[in-house]
């Protein structure tokens, strides 16, 4: 049976780490099965975890009134879900439900916050890999704002 | 070069303002050969009494000479394509350009990385990959689109998901859409690509192909294997009006397709 840090090992935020790391950072972790429909997070609720996505699709949204829930973006295996926890007043700013059955390793926001206290050389590694991931999702984010595809962008037919 | 005479044989819509229509020779004469082109290519379609456009082929090469063209109704000239119905005619000259290097794909992966109506450009490249054509170690197709409802050739994006490595993103879907929603540089940017024996075919707004050549470039995909179908206003697709000069390039006459490597400064520069 894999332990929390093979786990840890196999997903690709972690790629690269030190197996000390790893298994420094497994007591914060545990196995969670997420069922079509079932909520990861809930918008202004308590951020009080760190998701690893290992299967299945999640759809991360926000709900707008008189419409119901809006897709921003969905993850897959390999993704990661939330920062909320990473900053005070530690609260998601959105829905991440499951789209179908989702495997994932959950981590204890407070937990990691305090092994990276503990150990500045691997906080700042984590802050490296989460400030990347957290500028890729933003250039996406401006990219669908500039809406690509319509019709401002197709070019120079007649 | 005198437009020659062709006929609406089947017109569809793909979704509202933009259409498929599938062309036959008015008039064919028995001794002359159907019209060959290169996936790439584009003809010039005329409306007639408002003007022409440059419009790529977006079907197979044919033995009866029938041609497929997908149009968005943009400007005056595809608005009176739009308005086309079956059995009606227009005129068209072609075939002009240069395609798709269909010889880079040997024994390589190839990656088709499309944008909303760029899809039918690379169609012809798709079919080419169906039917063996390329010999290629795996054809794997990136397709993004605005929302599901304006995705190109529904029925067979559904059968190539069968037969060949597919990843579609929509920018905006709700939880219902089996997709990826968020941009297509995010499939790329995930997807296992051996960069170094790709061989990547880019066509769609030109911001979505600068934002997937730097990830391709990242993934360690050569310049020199990149490959982008360029648009700009074409008149003569002869090189000599001059409309659409681009650099030091006509895109009619030295593209659409160019490779990356060769015109990476033009895409520098903002003003052209």
């Amino acid at each position: 049976m894999k332990t929390i840090a093979d786990l840890l090992h196999e997903h690709p935020f972690f790629r690269g780490l030190a197996e000390s790391d790893l298994q420094f950072l497994a007591s914060c972790g545990e196995n969670c099965v997420y069922h079509k429909g079932d909520y990861l997070a809930r918008e202004n609720s308590q951020a009080n975890h760190f998701f690893l996505i290992r299967s299945g699709r999640v759809a991360v949204e926000t709900f707008v009134p008189h419409r119901g829930p809006l897709c921003l973006l969905t993850l897959r295996g390999g993704d990661i879900f939330g920062w909320s926890w990473l900053f005070p007043p530690y609260i998601s700013a959105f829905d991440a439900r499951a789209l179908e059955d989702v495997r994932s390793l959950r981590l204890g926001g407070e937990c990691l916050r305090n092994k990276c206290e503990q150990e500045p050389k691997l906080g700042f590694e984590l802050m490296k890999r989460f400030a990347r991931i957290a500028t890729e999702r933003l250039q996406s984010a401006r990219i669908q704002l500039l809406d690509i595809y319509g019709p401002d962008h197709q070019g120079h037919t007649a | 070069m005198i437009p020659t005479v062709y006929r609406v044989s089947e017109r569809s819509v793909e979704y509202p303002g933009t259409f498929t229509l599938k062309l036959e020779a008015e008039n064919p004469e028995p001794d002359k050969l159907p019209m060959r082109f290169a996936p790439g290519q584009f003809n010039m379609l005329y409306a007639f009494g408002v003007g022409e456009s440059a419009i790529s082929f977006s079907g197979l090469g044919s033995d009866d000479g029938n041609l497929i063209h997908t149009i968005r109704a943009q400007g005056n000239v595809t608005r009176a394509l739009e308005r086309l119905k079956a059995g009606e005619s227009l005129g068209v000259r072609g075939p002009f350009g240069i395609g798709w290097p269909l010889h880079a794909t040997v024994g390589r992966e190839v990656l088709i990385i499309a944008g909303g109506l760029g899809l039918a450009p690379l169609r012809p490249v798709i079919y080419a990959g169906l039917l063996g054509h390329l010999a290629a170690i795996r054809v794997r197709l990136f397709y993004g689109a605005r929302r599901p409802s304006e995705l190109l050739y529904r029925e067979e994006l559904a059968q190539w998901g069968q037969q060949l490595n597919l990843e579609i993103s929509v920018d905006h879907g709700d939880g219902t859409w089996p997709g990826h929603i968020g941009v297509i540089t995010d499939p790329l940017q995930a997807a296992q690509i051996d960069g170094a024996n790709s061989v990547a075919f880019l066509c769609g707004p030109e911001i979505m192909m600068r934002f997937c050549i730097q990830v391709l470039l990242r993934k360690g995909v050569p310049a020199s294997s990149i490959y982008l179908s360029m648009e700009r206003n074409m008149k003569c697709a002869i090189g000599l009006c001059g409309h659409c000069q681009w650099g030091p390039n006509f895109i009619c006459k030295d593209g659409p397709v160019f490779c990356y490597e060769d015109i990476r400064p033009w895409l520098q520069i903002r003003s052209l």
